[in-house]
């Protein structure tokens, strides 16, 4: 188990630098770094000394190990937008979004669970159908209209809950619901094929025939064995929560990462763009380690390869 | 010798799109301690369904209707399905076909046999642990204490079945059904799992059915066997009775399919039976196995057999060979 994580641990150092290497580049190639800053009015030797300034007139890869360098000290540069350093800006972001991707993987994850149980064990029966319209009626809204939709109901005409700003739990609640129901079908479709397809296993039939009774047989014996597909698409889906939230954010008006980097995008404000889609693509590589490591301690064979 | 188990007119449907198919067709056998019955027939003759049936752990779609099942004095036929938890892996246990994904992948060895234990007993961890330790090496487990944290992958499909047999035995059944325990398995191993359900089977004075399509496996370890076809049974009696005298065609036919030393001549062709076992769908005429039979009569097509007593301990389903015997 231990050489299982090391050897993980290791190929995710591996993917970490190629993955901050890539989005370095594709930055640097979709246009003049040195034009974004000075900006489109600027004359050729404002641009010249903004290049020499910020050094971008070295070759890339020096100005990769020189950003890269600073970045694992923390130091992610300056807006020029903001006219404060990048670290700062994202730290201040970045609780709202961790915030509302953890919210939202919970409840698609809650949600998904009964669900898909429900639907395993009375397969193609009414609890089944309706447990799966449930689920598709997640997918089939999109997720900007249904919180439209719930901001109508439950902020305008029944005042139950705030419209947007992320001052207490409760601006959290109907960004979460949007966010999370949007990938409860994907959940739920797993679970249930999972454990139908485990319960017709033969370790169940032995576990029937030791005398358990059904709910040892579903959560001790099926569902830990039906899980394991569920945990790889619970370590994308947080990633995509983080990372695709802006829509989310903007009808909430929620001030996340996603926000930011939208923002940031419009404003060509690089340092910040550069930040965020290293932290996201090294959360996804987190994620993914992680979802690794759960998998193994769920599923001894893993733990050979 | 107490009697264990009684099954009469025992039925299994499966509904189908085609029809229903009636795949166990009035089954009837009896079992005592200390004996063991052998359920013979080729694949698809109803003899794993029977044996899930005696269990209750058909198929959901499956339709088990019986005219008795009395096990150790108590009917099971309209038992509810907590009454029957209860006994299954206390009173009566099973072993499955295939070692390989009988056990749960996820959970240790240890783990899967203590499980089997606390279920039926007030017992402790240490307890159920020392039981499942104990079972490993009666069932020939050698260091059965780090067995206990292995998990089934890291086992040979032998050492499997060794765990199997031990997670049956666990509460002391009375009754062990094992079905086709050694068809997955290479052919030493099958001899020394064959042995050790023997021995195992002596020691505890337990009744077992041994479920198999192999007439060898018969012949060592049973004392006496019922031969199925198509659902039905077709000849019963002691193993020396009908391996001496086989009565009915089929039971003929698959005993010629099997070399025995002394009685087939070395370099001459083993026999085999012609034909397909035909699928029990619908309205059923007549005796199933006629378009088989090197014996067949007009009247086969006709008459639907019955069982017959034809002595203590032996019955048949033929036709002509009860015509022969009158």
């Amino acid at each position: 188990m231990i050489v299982y994580t090391l050897k993980r641990l290791a190929l995710a150092l591996v993917v970490a630098v190629i993955v901050s290497l890539v989005s370095f580049m594709l930055i640097r190639v979709s246009g003049d770094p040195a034009i974004a800053l000075a900006g489109e009015a600027s004359s050729a030797e404002q641009i010249q000394h903004i290049r020499e300034q910020y050094g971008f007139d070295r070759p890339l890869l020096v100005q990769y190990l020189d950003w890269s360098w600073r970045a694992l000290q923390g130091d992610f540069g300056e807006s020029p937008y903001f006219r404060l350093p990048v670290s700062q800006i994202m730290g201040d972001r970045i609780g709202v979004t961790m915030t509302l991707g953890g919210c939202s993987l919970a409840f698609a994850v809650l949600l998904s669970l009964p669900l898909g149980i429900l639907a395993a064990v009375h397969p193609n029966t009414w609890v089944d159908r309706l447990a799966l319209a449930i689920a598709v009626l997640g997918q089939a809204m999109p997720s900007f209209w249904f919180g439209l939709i719930m901001i109508i109901f439950f902020s305008v005409t029944l005042r139950w809950l705030p419209v947007s700003g992320t001052g207490s739990w409760r601006h959290f609640v109907m960004p979460t619901i949007a966010l999370g129901y949007y990938a409860t079908p994907a959940f739920m479709r797993l679970i249930r094929s999972g454990m139908i397809e485990v319960l017709s296993s033969d370790y169940i039939r032995t576990a029937r025939a030791k005398g358990l009774r059904w709910p040892k047989i579903l959560f001790k014996h099926a569902l830990r064995n039906a899980i394991i597909p569920v945990v790889s698409l619970a370590a994308v889906q947080f990633g995509f929560m983080l990372g695709g939230s802006i829509i989310i954010e903007s009808v909430f008006a929620l001030h996340g990462i996603g926000y930011l980097a939208w923002e940031s995008i419009g404003r060509s404000d690089l340092p910040v763009v550069q930040a965020i889609v290293l932290m996201l693509s090294l959360i996804y590589v987190v994620l993914t380690l992680l979802s690794d490591i759960l998998n193994a301690v769920l599923d001894p064979r893993i733990r050979v390869k | 010798m107490g009697l264990i188990l009684e099954v009469e007119g025992l039925h299994v449907d499966l509904p189908l799109p085609a029809g229903r198919l009636q795949a166990v067709r009035n089954v009837g056998f009896e079992v005592s301690q200390g004996e063991t019955l052998s359920l013979v027939g080729e694949s698809g003759c109803g003899k794993s369904l029977t044996a899930l049936a005696l269990m209750d752990l058909l198929p959901p779609r499956a339709i088990r209707r019986a005219g008795k099942l009395v096990f150790e004095g108590r009917e099971l036929s309209g038992a509810a399905e907590d009454a029957m938890a209860q006994l299954r892996g206390d009173r009566m246990a099973m072993i499955f076909q295939e070692p390989m994904t009988s056990l749960n992948p996820c959970y240790t060895i240890g783990n899967q046999l203590v499980e089997a234990y606390l279920q039926h007993r007030r017992a402790s961890e240490r307890e159920a642990r020392e039981r499942a330790v104990f079972l490993l090496e009666t069932v020939g487990i050698t260091a059965a204490g780090s067995r206990l944290k292995q998990f089934p992958h890291q086992l040979s499909g032998g050492l499997r079945q060794r765990i199997m047999i031990a997670m049956g035995l666990m509460c002391g059944p009375s009754l062990i059904i094992a079905d086709e325990p050694t068809t997955a398995l290479d052919v030493t191993i099958q001899a020394q799992i064959l042995a050790l359900l023997a021995d195992l089977q002596r020691e505890f004075r337990m009744g077992l059915i041994l479920i198999t399509h192999d007439l060898g496996v018969v012949a060592r370890v049973a004392h006496r066997l019922c031969v199925m076809y198509c659902g039905q049974v077709v000849e019963t009696g002691t193993t020396k009775e009908v391996f001496a005298r086989p009565l009915h065609p089929y039971t003929q036919g698959l005993l010629r399919c099997i070399p025995v030393p002394g009685r087939v001549e070395p370099g001459s062709e083993l026999g085999s039976i012609p034909g397909l076992v035909p699928t029990p769908i619908g309205v059923l005429k007549g005796c199933t196995f006629r378009n088989r039979c090197p014996k067949g009569r007009p009247e086969c097509a006709v008459e639907n057999p019955h069982l017959r007593e034809i002595g203590p301990n032996r019955a048949l389903r033929c036709l002509d060979a009860l015509a022969a015997a009158a």
